[in-house]
């Protein structure tokens, strides 16, 4: 999680990625943030991102990222 | 048939009329008929093609779904007998069956768009090629009629073919409901390009008759034809002047004719959608919206954020992410990072999905240079701005202006300005003579050109820039009032019949008084139609 909150603060570091769960919804994190998250991840944590798992539900919060990067590692 | 034909007027009063009248299981059945009179209508040799697109999405998705049903229940009877590899194996032979089904449809669907909608414009390139090397030999050109909305169904099935595959929703089973969707005449010609799991909620429901929700979509109905008529049809005839005599109307009859093009199209667009988005709520239907105060815009990705909002989301789902995240692409992340550097290698790639994403919308709006040129330019815009963000960070730590109001006008006086300049590659449909006349726009810039009576010889009289004057201010006033108290149709919703039904027997005079037509008079093509 430290490293994924490292990452969103890269992008942001204004932005309080702990306790916000409307990252995608406000506005937050727009298209360009996304595709550079994605390959940030890929990066740091070796998970490929499918396109299809690119939905609000999975980036709206860090606690929905961390889960998503779990549950793709696992699979 | 034009949404400004009487024939249309007829179709959807008609189809209205029976809608609540036969008996509800009937109503969408009514809406495939009515779509395919609506189609009959522009050439019954298009219906072969929409047909062939409706029929092959249904059949792939069906099989893609198929697909998944029987994974599905091979991994429930081997819960127990198989390891996370044998799993794995058994969702990848699937997904590679699936591929299969999506890539095949999307080649033929695809191909068909191709070749009706650009073969002629590879041509006229190959023949230019051929010139340049000295060649004689030259490509005979095709003679196939570009259907009418093909841009518009293709995209639209094509992501609900895309959708299934991702296992976002299960294939639909009713091959005429799929059709349904493909065809629903209020959207065929200029969208919105809506997403299957949000129109076949209420495409498909049964509908009860509300003469409220009736009413309210007519106003609606209402609303756009007077954008349409008395905005956008009554400033088309300056535009043209000034666009089809360059040589006449330079300098800063560029500007005027940039200005005057904005205000055509906006009303022309936003009012053909409003058209649509209220037929639809005349029926129960609600279709997504496509625009949300775009001249309003602060940057130019806001600007795309709020502009024909369904096709940008197209894009952005269906050609960006999936190529930013593509495995080629984060190799190239990878690779930009060693070589170029953590900053920029970082970017690399998603600027290069950028421009070909771009790429790819410019050309969806026409087969012509002028439309890559604008969806590159719009391409280039977005990364100059991304890369003068540690700059505008600067200049907002040293002038902290950000948020206050004066700041706000200025960023969106600065991306109006913006978007019409790229629109111009739109408007003169020529990329030198574009480049030519923006050059012109500040070398010679006179305004005392424009205001020594030449605006009255643009076609408009005095009389037509009073119309269009007032009618400015009553759309700019109805935006405002939105944004400070809410819809004004939801809010005349909760007043009285009488008052509902007077105002909007007031917009259908104002349309009949102050409507760019009559006798002799053509009202013109919207021009989203032609993408």
């Amino acid at each position: 999680m430290d490293e994924l909150l490292a990452i969103l603060r890269k992008l942001h570091a204004d932005v309080d990625f702990e306790h916000r769960a409307d990252l995608i919804d406000a506005g937050v994190l727009d298209s360009f943030d996304i595709v550079t998250l994605v390959a940030e991840i890929d990066h740091v944590f070796d998970v490929r991102i499918p396109a299809e798992e690119i939905v609000p539900e999975n980036f709206n919060s860090a606690a929905a990222l961390d889960a998503m990067i779990r549950r793709l590692s696992d699979d | 048939m034009l949404f400004t034909s009487y024939s249309f007027v007829l179709l959807v009063a008609a189809t209205t009329l029976l809608y609540y009248v036969l008996p509800r299981k009937a109503q969408w059945p009514l809406l495939l008929v009515a779509s395919g009179v609506f189609y009959w209508f522009a050439g019954p040799s298009f219906l072969i093609h929409l047909t062939v697109t409706s029929v092959t999405t249904w059949f792939a998705a069906l099989r893609i779904g198929g697909i998944g049903g029987r994974l599905a229940t091979a991994l429930a009877a081997g819960k127990e007998s198989l390891d996370k590899e044998g799993r794995k194996a058994l969702k990848a032979k699937a997904k590679s069956a699936q591929r299969v089904w999506m890539l095949a449809a999307l080649l033929l669907n695809f191909g068909i768009l191709a070749v009706v909608k650009y073969a002629n414009f590879a041509i006229v390139n190959v023949n230019a090629a051929l010139a340049a090397f000295g060649s004689a030999e030259k490509l005979s050109f095709l003679t196939i009629a570009l259907p009418m909305g093909i841009s518009f169904y293709t995209f639209k099935t094509m992501a609900y073919l895309i959708d299934v595959y991702r296992g976002k929703f299960p294939a639909e089973r009713n091959v005429f409901r799929l059709a349904l969707f493909a065809s629903f005449f209020p959207q065929l010609v200029q969208g919105p390009i809506s997403r299957f799991d949000d129109l076949s909620k209420s495409l498909f429901e049964e509908h009860r008759f509300d003469r409220r929700v009736v009413l309210s979509g007519l106003q609606r109905v209402l609303w756009g034809f007077f954008k349409k008529l008395v905005v956008a049809d009554r400033i088309l005839p300056a535009v043209a002047a000034i666009v089809k005599n360059p040589d006449q109307y330079d300098g800063a009859f560029v500007l005027v004719g940039m200005l005057f093009y904005a205000v055509q199209l906006y009303a022309d667009f936003t009012g053909g959608i409003d058209i649509t988005i209220g037929i639809s709520e005349m029926l129960g239907i609600r279709v997504a919206e496509n625009f949300n105060a775009p001249f309003l815009a602060r940057s130019i990705t806001d600007y795309w954020r709020r502009w024909h909002i369904t096709m940008g989301t197209w894009f952005r789902d269906y050609i960006f992410y999936p190529m930013s995240v593509s495995g080629p692409m984060l190799k190239l992340s990878r690779w930009g990072r060693e070589k170029l550097g953590e900053g920029f290698g970082r970017r690399l790639t998603v600027y290069l999905t950028t421009l070909v994403t771009w790429f790819a919308t410019g050309i969806w709006h026409g087969s012509s240079w002028n439309f890559v040129a604008w969806g590159l330019a719009n391409g280039l815009a977005i990364i100059v701005s991304q890369e003068c963000e540690p700059l505008y960070a600067r200049f907002h730590r040293r002038f902290p202006w950000k948020g206050k109001p004066a700041y706000a006008a200025f960023e969106v006086v600065r991306t109006f300005l913006l978007m019409s300049c790229l629109r111009m590659f739109d408007t003169y449909r020529d990329v030198p003579l574009t480049f030519r006349m923006f050059g012109s726009m500040f070398a010679r810039f006179d305004l005392a050109r424009v205001f020594d009576g030449s605006l009255l010889k643009l076609g408009l009289s005095v009389a037509d820039y009073g119309v269009l004057a007032a009618a400015l201010v009553l759309l700019v006033a109805s935006r405002v009032a939105k944004d400070r108290a809410g819809d004004f149709r939801s809010r005349l919703a909760e007043r009285p019949a009488a008052l509902r039904t007077a105002l909007t027997f007031v917009l259908l005079l104002l349309i009949l008084v102050f409507g760019a037509y009559g006798i002799g008079y053509d009202a013109k093509q919207f021009i989203y139609n032609q993408f």
